[in-house]
C-alpha cells in the first residue's frame, strides 16, 4: 500500500550516488516538485535514467525545467538518455568530463526498462545494428534468429523510479494526462523504490479501474504535489 | 529559386507522397511543414512518438505542461486520436504499424545509408527515436537541402556514424527526387531549374538516371 509522504521526506529517501529513473519527455511529465527539491538539497553523484535532460525554459516560464535543475547544479554523474540536444549544458559538462552520458535508441531504452521490470532476460531488437550503438555495454550480443540480426539490450533497473501522475489514488493508482505518462508507466515497474508525485490526490473509485494506469501496487510512496 | 523557397518547394513535393489514412511521423524542422501542402482530400494521421496518435499542433487548447509532441513543442491529440506510452509508442514504431517516416538528414549515402544523430566532437544532441523510425516504419524519405554550404550530402558512402544501415526509400531535395534502388539511387525527378549534370555535379553519389525521369512538382 503505498504510503503518503511530504516532498521533502520523498527527496530524504534518495541518498547521494543513486540510481534513480524520472519519467518525463523534455521536462513533460516530470515529478517538478521533487525535482524541486532535490535541487535545494544538493542530492549529489546521481545516475540519472530518463529519455532527456529537459530544456532550458519551461513553458511554465521557469528557467531550468524539470531535470535541467540537477543538470544545472552538477548533481548528475552519469546520464543514460536518448536525447540530450535541448539542454546544452549536458553537452558542456560531457565535453569537460564532469558527466557521463551514454545515449540510447528510445525504443530501445523504455524496452530494457519493461524487460527490466518484467523480468526478462533482455530485449532483442533490430535498432541499432550496424551503428556504433552495436559497441555499448549496454548490448550483450549481437543474436540471429531464423535468418534476422538482433542486438540483444540488456535489462534496466534501478534504486528508485521518479514519476509524476495527474491523479493518484489513496491506494496508489494513477493515471497521467495528456503525453506526460511516456517513460513512467514502465519506470514504475522496474525500480526497487517507486515515488509518485500526484498533481492531484484522489479518493478511491475517482480513477475507474479500467482507467489505472500504474497500479498502486507498483507505488511506494505518494507526494501530494499540489492543488487536490 | 530563392533561398527561403527551399524548404516549402520539398515539403510540397513530399506531400505528394503520402496517402489519405496513413500513419506518418515527422521529424523536427523542415518535415513539419508538410501537412500545410496535402491536397483538401488527403489526411494523414500523425504520430508523435513520445506517446501522440494523431497529433494536432494547430489546435487551440494547447496545455504544455501536459501535452508536447517529441520535440518539446504543444500540441493536442485530435478527437479520435490517443495518448499512448513510449512502449506503446515504439511497439508500433519497429512493429511496422508507422506508414511514413520523413525526417532529415547529415549525410545520405547511395546504399541507403542514413546519418543524422551526431557529429563526434562537435555536436552530440542522441539519436532519440531516430535510429527505430527508421528502422521501423514501412517507408523512409530524407527531406533535406541538396547540399550543405556548398559540400555534398548525397555520398558514395557515408562518413558519420549511421542511424541505420541501408534503410532509406526516398530522398527528396530542391534539385530532385532519387529513389533508393537495387541497381543504385536513381533520380526520378528533377527539378527544371537544374540540368541532370548540375544535379550530378552536386552529387557525391553516382545517380542513375531513371529512364521515365519527370519534372519535379
Amino acid at each position: 500500500m503505498a504510503k503518503f509522504i511530504t516532498v521533502e521526506q520523498a527527496a530524504d529517501l534518495i541518498p547521494d550516488g543513486a540510481v534513480v529513473m524520472f519519467g518525463g519527455f523534455m521536462g513533460c511529465g516530470n515529478a517538478h516538485k521533487i525535482i524541486e527539491v532535490l535541487a535545494q538539497k544538493g542530492t549529489k553523484d546521481l545516475t540519472v535514467i530518463s529519455n532527456d535532460a529537459a530544456m532550458m525554459n519551461g513553458p511554465d516560464g521557469s528557467e531550468f525545467y524539470g531535470l535541467a535543475k540537477l543538470v544545472h547544479n552538477k548533481q548528475i554523474k552519469k546520464l543514460i538518455a536518448t536525447h540530450v540536444g535541448l539542454n546544452p549544458e549536458v553537452a558542456e559538462q560531457m565535453n569537460n568530463g564532469t558527466m557521463e552520458v551514454t545515449l540510447i535508441p528510445q525504443g530501445s531504452l523504455v524496452e530494457m526498462i519493461r524487460a527490466g521490470g518484467a523480468g526478462l532476460g533482455g530485449v532483442l531488437t533490430p535498432t541499432g545494428l550496424g551503428t556504433i550503438v552495436q559497441d555499448a555495454d549496454h548490448v550483450h550480443s549481437v543474436v540471429e534468429i531464423d535468418g534476422r540480426k538482433y542486438l540483444l539490450e540488456r535489462p534496466l533497473r534501478a534504486d528508485f523510479a521518479v514519476v509524476c501522475g495527474y491523479k493518484i489514488d489513496r491506494a496508489g493508482n494513477i493515471w497521467y494526462k495528456g503525453t506526460t505518462r511516456n517513460f513512467s508507466q514502465m519506470m514504475a515497474t522496474a525500480a526497487d523504490i517507486v515515488i509518485a508525485e500526484a498533481d492531484h490526490v484522489v479518493e478511491c473509485g475517482e480513477i475507474e479501474p479500467e482507467n489505472v494506469v500504474t497500479s498502486g501496487i507498483l507505488v511506494d510512496y505518494v507526494v501530494n504535489g499540489g492543488e487536490s | 529559386m530563392e533561398k527561403h523557397e527551399i524548404k516549402g518547394f520539398i515539403a510540397a513535393r513530399v506531400a505528394k507522397e503520402l496517402k489519405d489514412g496513413d500513419v506518418v511521423n515527422l521529424g523536427i524542422g523542415l518535415p513539419t511543414m508538410i501537412p500545410n501542402y496535402l491536397p483538401e482530400d488527403v489526411s494523414v494521421i500523425l504520430q508523435s512518438e513520445n506517446g501522440i496518435i494523431g497529433t494536432n499542433p494547430n489546435s487551440d487548447d494547447l496545455n504544455p505542461m501536459y501535452v508536447v509532441d517529441a520535440g518539446g513543442q504543444p500540441t493536442a491529440a485530435n478527437i479520435g486520436g490517443s495518448f499512448i506510452d513510449s512502449s506503446v509508442s515504439f511497439g508500433l514504431i519497429r512493429g511496422g504499424h508507422v506508414d511514413c517516416t520523413i525526417l532529415g538528414a547529415l549525410e545520405v549515402d547511395q546504399e541507403g545509408n542514413l546519418a543524422n544523430w551526431i557529429i563526434p566532437g562537435k555536436k552530440v544532441p542522441g539519436m532519440g527515436g531516430a535510429m527505430d523510425l527508421v528502422v521501423g516504419a514501412k517507408k523512409v524519405i530524407v527531406a533535406m537541402e541538396h547540399t550543405a554550404r556548398g559540400n555534398a550530402k548525397i555520398l558514395k558512402k557515408c562518413r558519420l556514424p549511421l542511424t541505420a544501415l541501408q534503410c532509406i526509400d526516398m530522398i527528396v531535395t530542391e534539385m530532385g527526387v532519387m529513389e533508393v534502388r537495387e541497381e543504385g539511387l536513381t533520380l526520378t525527378e528533377y527539378n527544371p531549374e537544374f540540368t541532370v549534370e548540375q544535379i550530378q555535379e552536386a552529387t557525391e553519389a553516382v545517380l542513375i538516371i531513371a529512364p521515365d525521369l519527370k519534372k519535379m512538382i
